[in-house]
């Protein structure tokens, strides 16, 4: 009900532009042999896998299960069974060791301790929050640590130099996850195909030069209602397909929702998509029976997320002219 | 220094980089896109170090925290004892 609002979407078509894109993306424009995936046993990389088989074929796409110590076990399981249905092979490497030599654990505990003294390593469990929810407060968006001590929890607002290391300690996970996937990439003369949707891309929750890192993101353009309904005319397990959207990044779980979007995909989709389509606050409410300060606080939210979030989507930046254009010479040799 | 004077230029060197180009007191943070979430985090830090109080979560609303004059109004109730805002809507 709720995601019908201005809803053109037709996953038919979609998934036809989608292959013949990444055919023509992978083959001629990168002229590369296929591809690799990074599949996590979600919905996202699941379809992009899907995708990726009819547009290249199953000979010239292999699928890569990065898991780590904390990732859930169901991961990896869901990422078998959708690469048995899709019949390309997948190379299952844990990531441990490597984030053990980088000190992402050791530098990650260090600010969960200096929030938590009594927090256990490799015993207790945790995660991060975003403490806001546009549909019933006004709160301004913060991040707070949630410590799981058996069946207790315990919350407090992270302060800014613990939250800062916990983010750059965790993203080294998706970096060097980003690092294998392009050494199987190279090692084949193959491309690496990104999973974000739209609302990640757009909002920034993806990591630079970590799941942001690849050659090519057919479904960033796409809502993650969007991404569901592709899902149900591709080889998908229906596991997946019902799985809650997770991080799978803290020792404990946490929903996407839970940890940064914080309204449900359905909701979310609809709100933006109807504002995309220039819908009126007061339109857009009376279709969704929510009050005009609810759609407005959400809207806000959104446009926040985007703006802050802006410098994640720009590649290196060369130095200008001041007119915005490069002051170096064409880079094209004539 | 009065408050308002250490607030102000503690947004104009942190989160305008020192060029406030006529940016007001009331001019809403969020508005103009120069505070995020980690911005938020750093100016409870500022406030709390340099006035020495704690400030709840309950109280961290735009209506607090989202300009200059908001801040001071706040701080000033914060620091005489008055009741602040607060976020009264349960989760």
């Amino acid at each position: 009900m709720v995601a019908k609002i201005g809803n053109v979407f037709d996953a038919k078509v979609e998934k036809q532009k989608l292959v013949e894109w990444i055919r023509n993306t992978v083959f001629k424009t990168l002229k590369k042999r296929g591809a690799v995936v990074g599949v996590s046993g979600g919905i996202d990389s699941a379809v992009v896998a899907a995708l990726a088989v009819e547009a290249l074929g199953k000979n010239r796409l292999l699928a890569l299960a990065l898991p780590e110590k904390e990732s859930s076990p169901e991961s990896l399981e869901l990422a078998h069974e959708l690469v048995t249905g899709l019949g390309v092979p997948l190379i299952v490497e844990d990531i441990t060791a490597g984030l053990e030599g980088m000190g992402a654990y050791r530098r990650r505990d260090e600010a969960v301790k200096a929030v938590f003294p009594a927090y256990r390593v490799n015993h207790d469990r945790f995660k991060i929050v975003l403490q806001s929810n546009p549909l019933s407060n006004n709160w301004l968006n913060l991040f707070k640590l949630t410590l799981i001590q058996g069946k207790e929890e315990q919350s407090l607002r992270l302060p800014l130099n613990e939250y800062l290391q916990i983010v750059a300690a965790s993203n080294m996970k998706q970096r060097l996850r980003m690092v294998t996937l392009y050494y199987h990439a190279e090692r084949k003369n193959y491309a690496v195909v990104g999973t974000g949707n739209k609302n990640e891309h757009c909002l920034g929750f993806f990591v630079k030069y970590g799941d942001g890192g690849t050659d090519l993101k057919p479904i960033a353009h796409l809502y993650k209602t969007e991404v569901y309904e592709l899902a149900k005319i591709l080889p998908i397990p229906t596991s997946i397909q019902q799985r809650q959207p997770t991080t799978d990044t803290y020792p404990a779980e946490v929903s996407q929702e839970e940890f940064f979007f914080r309204l449900p995909f359905s909701m979310m989709d609809a709100i933006w998509r109807a504002n995309e389509n220039g819908e009126s606050v007061h339109s857009i409410a009376n279709q969704l029976h929510l009050d005009e300060i609810q759609v407005k606080r959400i809207i806000d939210d959104l446009k926040q997320k985007q703006r802050s979030t802006e410098y994640l989507r720009l590649p290196p930046l060369g130095h200008t002219d001041g007119n915005g254009k490069s002051a170096r010479r064409s880079e094209r040799i004539n | 220094m009065t408050i308002r004077s250490r607030v102000r230029d503690f947004v104009v060197e942190n989160f305008l980089y020192g060029e406030d180009n006529g940016f007001k007191d009331r001019d809403s943070f969020r508005e103009l896109g120069i505070i995020d979430s980690t911005g938020i985090l750093e100016l409870i830090s500022f406030l709390e170090q340099t006035f020495n109080i704690a400030i709840e979560d309950a109280e961290v609303i735009p209506e607090n925290l989202d300009c200059i004059d908001n801040i001071v109004d706040f701080l000033t109730s914060k620091l005489s004892g008055a009741k602040s805002k607060k976020l009264e809507i349960a989760l």
